[in-house]
C-alpha cells in the first residue's frame, strides 16, 4: 500500500505507557490531524514517525517498506517543529536549501529550489534577510518551505501554528491546507486546536492516554462520536446518563424518552446532544422540563443554560431563532431520536 | 556506534579529571615518608599529621580562618550592592558592578601586585588582616553573580504585594527579600569559601612572609622537602570542595546557578 | 515592585560600603600600581616616587619579547585545546539526565577550585619517575623502565588544559544548554547525520560563543604563574612568573608593576582585536 502505515506502535518510557499499541493507515495524499490533551501521546507518535523517537514495540512503514530502523536522517522527511527551530546563524535562502546542500545539491540548483520555494510562500526576495528579522508567519512560511525544499514522502508538523495570533493561524490554516492540495503531499499535523483539525484535515485523529479513540473524516467526528471522551472533547455536548427501564423504555433523567432505544445489549448508556441540536419548548410539552439558570447573549449564538434534576444542559440558538425565554422560567427540552448519539457508558 | 564514542570520550575526559587525583590519593597512604605510587604499605598517619604536626595545623587554621572571614566580607560588599542595583534605576552605579567582576576576571597576578603595592604604599604590608580583605575584594565577584541571579528570580509583585499589606521597604527586605535570596547568600558564600582556600597568590604576595596558608605550606614544602602530608592535604582538600559543592547542589539549583554565572562573565 | 531612581540621599546608603570597599581596595591599589610602575627603584628599600619610563624601557630587549611571546603561545595553545576538548564534551553533557549533569558539574567545580599548587603537585607526581604514569606503562610491558616526563613543555600544557578545562566546560555549559535542542533535530530531519549536525548547525550557531570563550580561557591560561614553574625548565616561564619573580625575590617592584599594567594592555589589546575580527567576520 502507499502510504504511511503504523502496525501497534507503542512507547515506554520506564513503566509509563505513552503510546499503547497504536494502529494505523494514512493513504499517499492524505491530510492527518492528530488532536488530544497534553499528554495523549500525539507528539511522541509523530517523533517516532519522525525517528527522533524509537518505538519500544511494533513497526512503521513508509510505501511498504519498514523504516522503523532507519535514522532520522535518511527517511527524507520534512518537518516543522513547535519552536520553528530556524538555524539563527543562516539567512533565510540557507534555511531553506540547508537540506539541499547536506545532500551535496549544486549552488545552482540550490538556488533555483530556493527561488522556487520562496515564490511559493509568497517571499520571494527574501532570501538574503537573516531569520531573526523576519516576522512570526514569515517565519512560519519558512519554517514550510525548508521543511518541503526536498519535495519529501512525508511532511509532519508539530503544532506548527501554536505561537502565532489567532487571526494569522486562521489565515496560515488555509493556506497550508491549499498547499498540501496542491502538493499532494502525505502531511500529518499534530495540534491541540480543534478548529485546526476540522478546517485542515482528511482525517482527524482523537488521541487520548496513547491510544487512537477514533480516526475518521472531520463531519463524521463531530456527528458520529465513538465515544464519550470524543464527544466531548470535540465540540460542546450535552452528556446525559441513560438508562432503560422495564417496559424497554430509554429513562432520561427521571423523564421516559420517546422514540429513543438503545442497542440490545446495553442497560445503561450515555445521550451526546449537541448545544445547537437542543430545543426548547413551553414547560411540559417536552421529554424533559427545566428551569432557566442564565442566558449567554455573545451576539453571534445565544447559550441558554436549563437545569434539569440538577443537570445543566446547554441550548444553542441563533438570534433568529431566540428562544422567548427568562432566566427562573421553566422550559420544555424536547429529544429527539435523530439527534441523540447513543454512547457505550 | 555513536553511543559507544561518546561514553568512549567521557570515559577519557573522566580519566583525565581523576588521574592526578588518584595517584595523589594513592601517595597519602604511604607508609613511609617518600612519594611513591602504588603506595608502599598502607597508613593514614599522613592524615593525622595534618592535625598532629603544630606547622601543618597552624596552615590549616590560618587557611580556614582566611576563608571564613573573607567570604564573610565580600558577601558583605556583594549584598548591598546587589540589592541597590536591583532595587534602583542607577545606570552609573553599573560601575561598581563591573569593579566586582574585574578582579576576578584579570590574571591573579594583577590583582595580587595592586594590592602588594597598595599595603607596601600604606605600610601594612604583611598584617594578617591585610590577606582578608584582599581576598574579599578578590573573589566579591562570586557573591555579586549569584546575588545578582538570585534577585533577578524574585518576582517584583511579590514586593509590591507586600506593600499593600503595610511592609516598608526594611521590613520587605527582612521579610520577602531575604527568604528569597538565601540560598543565592549561602552559595557565593560557600564559593568564595572554597576559593580562598585554595588561592595562593593573592595570599603569598600579601602576607607570604609572616603567615603560612595550606597553598603556601605545600608550595613551600614542594620546594623544601617533599613529605606525603602534602598529598594528604590535597586529597583534604578535594573532599571539602566536593563536599560544598554537592551540599549546593543538593540544596540549590546548581546547573540554575552555573547558567548565569557564565552568562555574566561573557 | 517598579525599579525607580533614587529619590534622597538615603537612597544610595546601601551602595556606601560596597563602592567604599571596591575603590579603596580596587580602584586605589589598581592606580598605585600603575603609579608604582613609573617609579624609581631603589637598591634596599622598596622605592621612590619618579616619572621615569626606564621600567617600560626593559621591555625593549629580546629576553623578554621571548617571554612574552611564549606566554601569548602557550595561553593560546590551551585556550584552543580547552575549546577543542570542551565544546563536544559540554554538549553531550548538556544532553544528558540532569542528575549526571549535577555529578559531572560538582566534579568540575570542585577541580576548578583547586590551588594551582595541588594541580601542580599532583601532575608533578603523575609524570615523576617514581610515582608516576610511566609505571604503569611499565607494568603493562609497554616501556622498559619508568621516566620522567617533567619538567617539559608538553607537561605545562597538560597541567595547564586540566586547570582551564573546568572552566572552560563552565562557560560554554550555559549557551549550550540554551541551545533549542530542535535545531539539531531539525537538522537530522532534513538529513544532516548527528555528527553532521553537530558541524553544520551546533557549532556555527555557537561562533560568538565560541570566541567569548576562546579569550576567556585566554585570559585565565594567562594568568597561570605556578603550573610553568613546577612543570617546566625557566624556559617555559611566562610573564605571570617573572612579575611574580620581580616583585617578591628581586624586591623591584616598579619593574612587577609596568610589567603587570603592560601585561593588562596586552590581554585588552589581543581581547580587542578578536573582538574586532569577530564583529567584521559577522558584517561579511
Amino acid at each position: 500500500m502507499s502510504g504511511l502505515a503504523l502496525n501497534s506502535v507503542t512507547k515506554e518510557f520506564g513503566s509509563f505507557t505513552a503510546v499503547k499499541s497504536v494502529q494505523l493507515n494514512v493513504p499517499h495524499g492524505t491530510f492527518v490531524c492528530m488532536l488530544g490533551p497534553s499528554g495523549c501521546g500525539k507528539t511522541t507518535l509523530l517523533r517516532m514517525i519522525a525517528g527522533l523517537d524509537s518505538p519500544t514495540d511494533g513497526a512503521i512503514v513508509l510505501d511498504d517498506e519498514d523504516i522503523t530502523k532507519i535514522p532520522t536522517h535518511k527517511r527524507n522527511l520534512g518537518m516543522v517543529f513547535q519552536s520553528l527551530a530556524l538555524f539563527p546563524h543562516l539567512t533565510v535562502g540557507e534555511n531553506i536549501a540547508y537540506p539541499l546542500r547536506i545532500r551535496g545539491v549544486d549552488a545552482a540548483t540550490q538556488k533555483k529550489r530556493v527561488d522556487e520555494l520562496l515564490a511559493m510562500i509568497h517571499l520571494t526576495g527574501y532570501a538574503d534577510r537573516p531569520v531573526t528579522k523576519l516576522s512570526g508567519g514569515q517565519r512560519q512560511r519558512v519554517a514550510i518551505a525548508r521543511a518541503l525544499a526536498i519535495s519529501p514522502k512525508l511532511f509532519l508538523l508539530d503544532e506548527p501554528l501554536s505561537a502565532l495570533d489567532a487571526k494569522l493561524r486562521e489565515a496560515m490554516q488555509v493556506e497550508l491546507r491549499q498547499l498540501q492540495q496542491q502538493l499532494g503531499i502525505t502531511t500529518i499535523v499534530v495540534t491541540h486546536d480543534q478548529r485546526e483539525a476540522m478546517t485542515m484535515a482528511d482525517t482527524v485523529v482523537v488521541m487520548n492516554g496513547g491510544e487512537i479513540r477514533q480516526a475518521a473524516s472531520p463531519i463524521e467526528i463531530y456527528r458520529k462520536p465513538a465515544d464519550r471522551f470524543v464527544a466531548d472533547f470535540i465540540g460542546m455536548t450535552n452528556l446525559l446518563d441513560t438508562e432503560t427501564d422495564s417496559a424497554g423504555r430509554a429513562i432520561v433523567l427521571g423523564h421516559a424518552a420517546e422514540g429513543i432505544v438503545l442497542p440490545d445489549d446495553l442497560k445503561k448508556a450515555t445521550l451526546s446532544v449537541r448545544p445547537e441540536d437542543v430545543h426548547l419548548t413551553a414547560p411540559g410539552e417536552g421529554t424533559l422540563t427545566g428551569k432557566v439558570t442564565f442566558i449567554r447573549d455573545l451576539g453571534g449564538t445565544i447559550e441558554t443554560f436549563v437545569d434539569v434534576a440538577g443537570k445543566q444542559i446547554v441550548a444553542v440558538s441563533t438570534p433568529r431563532e431566540r428562544p422567548a425565554v427568562t432566566v427562573g422560567q421553566n422550559v420544555g427540552i424536547n429529544l429527539t431520536p435523530d439527534v441523540c448519539v447513543v454512547l457505550k457508558k | 556506534m555513536t553511543e559507544f564514542f561518546r561514553r568512549l570520550y567521557f570515559v577519557v575526559i573522566g580519566i583525565f579529571l581523576a588521574a592526578p587525583i588518584i595517584v595523589v590519593a594513592g601517595v597519602s597512604v604511604n607508609e613511609k615518608q617518600s612519594l611513591t605510587f602504588p603506595p608502599q604499605g598502607f597508613s593514614l598517619s599522613w592524615y593525622g599529621e595534618i592535625f598532629t604536626n603544630h606547622e601543618w595545623r597552624n596552615a590549616l587554621l590560618a587557611s580556614l580562618t582566611l576563608a571564613l572571614l573573607s567570604a564573610a566580607l565580600a558577601v558583605a560588599i556583594a549584598l548591598p550592592l546587589a540589592w541597590f542595583l536591583w532595587r534602583r534605576i542607577a545606570p552609573w552605579a553599573n560601575i561598581f558592578q563591573i569593579l566586582g567582576i574585574a578582579p576576578f576576571t584579570l590574571p591573579p597576578v594583577i590583582t595580587a601586585l595592586g594590592m602588594l603595592t597598595f599595603w607596601a604604599t600604606t605600610g601594612f604590608y604583611g598584617q594578617p588582616w591585610t590577606a582578608v580583605i584582599s581576598h574579599a575584594i578578590f573573589f566579591v565577584t562570586l557573591p555579586l553573580v549569584t546575588l545578582s541571579l538570585g534577585f533577578t528570580s524574585i518576582d517584583r509583585s511579590l514586593v509590591e504585594a507586600a506593600a499593600t499589606m503595610g511592609a516598608d521597604d526594611k521590613t520587605v527586605f527582612r521579610t520577602v527579600v531575604l527568604p528569597l535570596i538565601r540560598p543565592y547568600l549561602v552559595s557565593g558564600y560557600a564559593f568564595a569559601f572554597v576559593l580562598s582556600l585554595n588561592e595562593y597568590i593573592v595570599a603569598y604576595m600579601t602576607v607570604g612572609f609572616t603567615m603560612e596558608t595550606l597553598p603556601i605550606k605545600i608550595f613551600n614544602a614542594l620546594r623544601y622537602g617533599y613529605t606525603p602530608t602534602m598529598a594528604s592535604v590535597t586529597v583534604l582538600f578535594v573532599v571539602t570542595a566536593a563536599v560544598i559543592f554537592s551540599l549546593i547542589a543538593r540544596f540549590g539549583d546548581l546547573p540554575k546557578l552555573l547558567g548565569a554565572m557564565a552568562g555574566d562573565d561573557r | 515592585m517598579r525599579r525607580e531612581a533614587p529619590q534622597s540621599l538615603a537612597d544610595y546608603a546601601p551602595l556606601i560600603f560596597p563602592a567604599g570597599m571596591l575603590t579603596v581596595f580596587f580602584v586605589i591599589p589598581f592606580g598605585t600600581m600603575i603609579a608604582v610602575s613609573f617609579f624609581q627603584r631603589l637598591q634596599g628599600a622598596f622605592y621612590e616616587p619618579a616619572f621615569v619610563f626606564s621600567n617600560y624601557a626593559r621591555f625593549l630587549s629580546t629576553f623578554f619579547a621571548g617571554v612574552l611571546g611564549f606566554s601569548l603561545f602557550l595561553a593560546i595553545s590551551v585556550a584552543v585545546c580547552c575549546v577543542l576538548l570542551g565544546i563536544p564534551f559540554t554538549y553531550l553533557l548538556t544532553r544528558m539526565q540532569r542528575k549526571t549533569q549535577v555529578v559531572w558539574l560538582v566534579a568540575l567545580l570542585s577541580i576548578l577550585s583547586l590551588s594551582e599548587v595541588i594541580i601542580g603537585f599532583a601532575w608533578s607526581t603523575l609524570f615523576s619517575r617514581t610515582a608516576g604514569i610511566t609505571n604503569l606503562f611499565v607494568a603493562l610491558g609497554a616501556m622498559e623502565k619508568p621516566v620522567a616526563l617533567s619538567p617539559s613543555f608538553g607537561a605545562v600544557l597538560t597541567g595547564m588544559v586540566y586547570q582551564a578545562f573546568p572552566y572552560t566546560v563552565l562557560i560554554l555549559y550555559p549557551a549550550l544548554v540554551r541551545l533549542d535542542p530542535t535545531l539539531t533535530e531539525a537538522a537530522r530531519t532534513l538529513g544532516a547525520s548527528p555528527v553532521k549536525a553537530f558541524f553544520t548547525v551546533v557549532v556555527p550557531a555557537l561562533r560568538n560563543t565560541v570566541i567569548a570563550t576562546l579569550i576567556m580561557v585566554f585570559i585565565f591560561a594567562l594568568g597561570s604563574y605556578l603550573l610553568p614553574q613546577l612543570l617546566g625548565r625557566p624556559q617555559h616561564w611566562t610573564l605571570s612568573v617573572l612579575i611574580t619573580d620581580q616583585a617578591i625575590y628581586q624586591s623591584n617592584m616598579p619593574f612587577a608593576a609596568a610589567m603587570a599594567v603592560f601585561l593588562v594592555l596586552v590581554t585588552l589589546a589581543l581581547v580587542g582585536l578578536t573582538l574586532f575580527i569577530g564583529r567584521k567576520g559577522e558584517a561579511a
